[in-house]
């Protein structure tokens, strides 16, 4: 039982340990500045790793849902063996490297230049705040959960920077689309995780996650999302997250079929690359803050698991969580515009304002025991099924399967 | 003025527009769209000024295709145009070929014994199927579906494929059908071919419809996006799926009843808006019933000659006259009009192209609608732009 205990705790701070032995070398002055950098070097790393094969892996989930073996030609360099495809990021990274930087001539060089640039930074600090394990919050914030989002707002900016800088009207449709978008899907976004520090009482990622803790029954976790009000905010979330990040269905910004590219109509090589990190880091990043407020963080689903590293189990969930998202990628159609932004006003943000008083309710009811108990989880599914019912009702009205007559 | 209160069309014809520049309003933006554009099914082009996202004109522009297929008609012989007819609607090979050779059997007086009526019809049917699977999965890809339906399709596409290929050599251009009959004779195991793709085909539209035809996205984004009127349909000569949309029954199957088509029991649905999803929907139906006239066209094929013995290839001269053959091909009515002088060549070689005349009621459906509602409705008219500009 010992024995157990100690590997447990050893695998938990084998990163921290690993740091220490590192910069133990170095004089105490420099221990913070390091310890830093060293943090900054593993996330670039790991997200840079993870995205490549995240990549990968779209690519592959997507064309084996629509029945073709996705990309599996390219070899492991000098040995000439296919395993699978696994080296195609690399290739793509090499070919992102060495092709020509077109920019249109009449294109706002400055802009052009630095939308993904500054795209990739915004979504790069977003990580910082992100508790990985136990042990592994790079920044320690108060405000964690504000300043992430903050961060995150900011690549509206970008994305706009992108549009304009391309003189081309594809891009600039999409960067209005994009500015559309991304503010009315902000509001839902933010207001969907209010409960979360309604309810811990703190906007500290750390903190939350240890609000989570601990078993209902001893085997139930007692994350966020399996409350009512909890459950409506992560699914408010990830749609909203959806958004965020240009996926589909809510691509509008980058719509192939309609705007060609959207803003990255007039990007190309290695900017264009950046972009699709950018992107794909927005995923990540906006993945890890769900897990983080709603699924328990680093926490363990169930008792008896508690021995794998909290680490893992992050990377576990967020793996997941990507999978979700290509999933959802390879089976919907697009929406419009307006009825994207309709959806975000008009059923998106009145639910999640309704959540909202909700999470009040349970918050003022935790001491409700026995049959009241009870009570209370039945007020908190109603509160979530009828609002969802009526609004969406309202949503799709007019909009049903027809019948046909023959002649 | 915002662009919701101005009617479509005016009394006069042609449509309202606000000044591209205007102070008061600020500009309008003119976006061409194509003639290389992820949706435009080819090299089409629609010059699209808009007052944000909102379409206020469209301009199609075609002709980039444009091969001079009628005058290459009328400079070679009768049988020569039979391989230029696939290159019309390249995905609807068999029933360009039998378009064409109805006019032609017409011109010439010539009959068609009756299996190859029969093949004729089991060609038309399966073309059907190919034709409005692909079209479905276009128009989903249009959509935004990020390649899954279409390469559903696109996967029963190639069994339909492999059955044509095996029959006539080729996949596309099949050239199979000739004056009096057909090229060669499908084998039992052909037939057999055709009967299993028959018998699995209704799953397949089960599985697309499952993914797709209840799906509230789809029809958010496809229910009362354009809207064509039967008056319109009809003024404008719009055929096929896209005029039954509608709500007008016109079916050539029913009402010329060419070949074997009065035999066999089929029903023809209709819409009742006259919208993208209506087109939709009317496609899916029709593939149900191309299945079942398949199913009995398999199972009462008779045997005999697939040519008629009389029928005559090299030194083809039909008397002096015209002759007009059309069937209810599977993107509406093709046509093809042959004025004959006596010669070994056709005199006038007319096409008449369903893509190109449904495509012209293009601005009507558009205006008003935004540019990703134009992306579906070019999408649901169903162009092949090697009909179009021919």
């Amino acid at each position: 039982m010992i024995a157990a205990v100690t590997t447990d705790a050893f695998l938990e701070r084998a990163p921290v340990l690993l740091r220490d032995a590192v910069t133990g070398f170095l004089p105490e002055p420099w221990h913070t500045l390091v310890n830093a950098l060293i943090a900054i070097a593993l996330i670039l790393g790991i997200f840079g790793t993870l995205f490549a094969f995240i990549t990968l892996a779209e690519r592959k989930i997507l064309g084996r849902v629509q029945n073709r073996p996705g990309p599996n030609r390219a070899p492991i360099p000098f040995l000439n063996v296919r395993f699978f495809g696994l080296s195609q990021p690399f290739a793509d990274g090499v070919k992102a490297l060495t092709k020509e930087d077109v920019v249109p001539r009449d294109a706002d060089h400055v802009l052009h230049y630095l939308a993904p640039v500054a795209l990739l930074a915004f979504s790069i600090l977003t990580f910082a705040v992100i508790p990985y394990g136990k042990h592994l919050v790079p920044v320690e914030l108060d405000a964690a959960v504000l300043y992430f989002f903050a961060a995150g707002a900011a690549t509206e900016l970008a994305v706009f920077m992108a549009g304009w800088g391309s003189r081309n009207k594809y891009s600039l449709l999409a960067a209005m689309r994009a500015l559309a978008q991304l503010i009315s899907y902000e509001l839902p976004l933010l207001l969907s995780w209010v409960p979360v520090v309604l309810i811990a009482g703190t906007l500290s990622t750390t903190a939350i996650v240890e609000a989570q803790a601990g078993w209902k029954f001893g085997f139930i976790p007692h994350w966020h999302v399996f409350t009512p009000w909890g459950f409506a905010g992560f699914v408010i979330f990830m749609v909203a997250a959806l958004a965020e990040s240009n996926r589909s269905p809510f691509d509008t910004p980058e719509a192939e079929s309609e705007l060609i590219a959207g803003h990255l109509t007039e990007y190309s090589g290695f900017k264009y690359a950046l972009f699709f990190m950018a992107e794909y880091f927005g995923m990540l990043a906006l993945s890890g803050m769900a897990i983080t407020l709603f699924l328990g963080g680093w926490r363990a689903p169930l008792p008896f698991l508690e021995f794998i590293p909290s680490y893992v189990w992050f990377g576990g969930k967020l793996i997941v969580m990507i999978l979700g998202f290509i999933w959802i990628r390879a089976t919907f159609p697009r929406l419009r515009i307006d009825q994207l932004t309709r959806f975000a006003w008009k059923f998106l943000v009145p639910l999640t304002l309704i959540n909202l008083g909700n999470a009040a309710f349970w918050s003022l009811t935790f001491h409700w025991t026995g049959p009241l108990q009870i009570v209370r989880w039945a007020v908190g599914i109603v509160l979530v099924i009828g609002p969802f019912v009526v609004m969406g009702r309202k949503l799709s009205a007019g909009v049903a399967p027809r019948t046909y007559r023959y002649a | 003025m915002s662009i919701s209160d101005l009617s479509p069309l005016s009394a006069q014809g042609g449509s309202h527009v606000r000044a591209v520049h205007d102070e008061f309003h600020g500009d309008l933006l003119e976006v061409s769209m194509g003639p290389h554009h992820p949706s435009t099914h080819g090299v089409f082009r629609m010059i699209v000024t808009l007052d944000g996202e909102t379409i206020v004109k469209l301009k199609p522009v075609f002709g980039y295709l444009h091969r001079n297929h009628e005058k290459i008609g009328e400079g070679t012989t009768y049988l020569g145009s039979m391989p230029y007819t696939d290159r019309l609607d390249y995905l609807c090979s068999m029933t360009n070929n039998w378009a064409y050779a109805i006019a032609v059997e017409k011109l010439a007086g010539q009959p068609v014994p009756e299996r190859a009526e029969y093949v004729r019809v089991i060609l038309a049917e399966i073309t059907r199927l190919l034709n409005h699977t692909c079209l479905a999965g276009f128009l989903m890809q249009d959509l935004g579906c990020s390649g899954t339906p279409l390469m559903y399709a696109f996967r029963e596409r190639e069994y339909i494929l492999d059955l044509f290929e095996s029959l006539s050599g080729s996949r596309m251009m099949c050239n199979y059908q000739r004056f009096g009959g057909c090229r060669v004779d499908p084998s039992a195991d052909w037939l057999e071919g055709a009967k299993k793709l028959t018998d699995r085909y209704g799953a397949f539209l089960d599985e697309f419809e499952a993914l797709l035809t209840g799906n509230e996205i789809i029809m958010t984004r496809t229910q009362g996006v354009g809207r064509l009127s039967p008056e319109l349909a009809i003024a404008a000569g719009i055929t096929g799926p896209m005029l039954r949309a509608t709500g007008v029954n016109y079916d050539l199957r029913k009402v010329d009843g060419y070949g074997v088509y009065p035999r066999f029991d089929f029903r023809v649905p209709l819409g009742a808006h006259g919208d993208v999803y209506d087109r939709y929907m009317i496609r899916i139906l029709e593939m149900r019933e191309s299945i079942k006239i398949l199913q009995q066209a398999l199972a009462s094929i008779p045997t005999g000659p697939i040519m008629d013995p009389k029928a005559k290839l090299r030194g083809f001269r039909p008397k002096a006259g015209e002759a007009y053959g059309r069937i209810e091909g599977p993107k509406g009515e093709i046509g093809f009009h042959l004025v004959s002088d006596g010669s070994p060549n056709p005199y006038r070689y007319r096409v008449r192209p369903p893509s190109f005349i449904n495509l012209t009621v293009l601005e009507d459906m558009c205006l008003g609608h935004t540019v990703a509602d134009a992306v579906i409705i070019l999408g649901s008219v169903d162009i092949v732009l090697g009909e179009v500009d021919r």
